[in-house]
């Protein structure tokens, strides 16, 4: 009855694992391009979008399938002569701007970017107001 | 006075967002990334077959006639079992399934379909995900709904339910 048991039990765990494909991977999803310099593009591009299947990893990080694939797309596009943006843009019409980790100015990101700005501003004022006003009162007492 | 109260700020606003934080972690998480690619045309593709047993698949098998779906699946995908039912239940309605087998074998494609069913009318092999990029897909499974003109129309995330079923037709009624 417990080996019964412990083959379930060894069944269950191994589940999760069969959740995976067993093809090789996609041609450029390991290999490096042979240019030095296009491998450099590629490799800073790719460190700079998300991989959709473990979100919190860049695809340049994961090991999943799928981000191999997007590798390979990658390093095959850069090979083809896209430019890294043009990339990014392809990717980004077709998952939106969450794919990408730069940040962009959009109609619900451009908070980010005014708050520390319009911050910056509102302390060189009360600063400037202050040590204006103690110039003026340094001048007072002398 | 004021400027006593004043001094209580930094704390109301460190208040104010470790509630929100507080707050945000009973929320829901969605682990989806849905496709921008809703509304807009179909690229441009042609895939082998799967197995041996029906045709590949390619843009111009989802253009014309009535709005299709498109099944973007894979044998070693556990939810893809739990959708074939539902699969065939739609097919019994008379709705046209393509598949597309993401990183997928021909003997493994073929057992799938022996063991839980074939509703397809055709199924590509993308052996690197460039169709299921292509379209902003972002796991399997996933059903696209097509219209005649080649236009995605709709997106469905993750296993198809039996709930879903009158979703995806009334979705195929309107890309009519």
């Amino acid at each position: 009855m417990i080996r019964v048991l412990l083959t379930f039990l060894a069944a269950l765990i191994a589940l999760p694992l069969s959740a995976q494909d067993t093809m090789p991977p996609a041609p450029y999803a390991y290999n490096q391009l042979d240019d030095p310099a296009l491998e450099a593009q590629a490799t800073a591009l790719m460190h700079t979008l998300r991989c959709l299947k473990c979100q919190s990893q860049s695809i340049a990080d994961s090991d999943a399938p799928m981000a191999g694939d997007m590798r390979h797309q990658v390093r095959s596009r850069i090979l083809a002569g896209e430019s890294p943006e043009e990339i990014r843009a392809w990717l980004v019409a077709r998952y939106g701007d969450y794919v990408s980790y730069t940040p962009t100015v959009s109609s619900s990101t451009w908070p980010l970017f005014a708050i520390p700005a319009l911050l910056i501003l509102i302390v060189a004022a009360v600063l400037l107001r202050r040590l204006g006003r103690r110039r003026v009162d340094a001048g007072d007492a002398s | 006075m004021r400027s006593r109260l004043f001094l209580w700020l930094p704390l109301a606003l460190f208040a104010f967002f470790a509630g929100l934080a507080g707050y945000m972690l009973t929320q829901d998480k969605t682990e989806f990334v849905e496709s921008a690619m809703i509304g807009q045309s179909l690229p441009d593709f042609a895939l082998k077959p799967a197995f041996d047993g029906l045709p590949g698949a390619a843009r111009s098998d989802l253009v014309g006639g009535q709005p299709r779906l498109l099944n973007i699946w894979a044998s070693w995908c556990l939810p893809c079992i739990a959708e074939a039912p539902q699969l065939e239940a739609l097919q019994a309605q008379g709705v046209e399934i393509v598949g597309i087998a993401i990183r997928d074998r021909p003997e493994d494609v073929a057992n799938f379909l022996a063991r839980h069913g074939n509703p397809y009318t055709r199924i590509g092999a993308d052996d690197i995900s460039e169709v299921q990029l292509a379209i902003g897909s972002s796991g399997v499974p996933e059903t696209f709904v097509i219209d005649a003109a080649g236009v995605i129309r709709y997106q469905h995330i993750g296993d198809i339910r039996e709930s879903d079923i009158p979703i995806l037709l009334a979705e195929l009624e309107k890309a009519r």
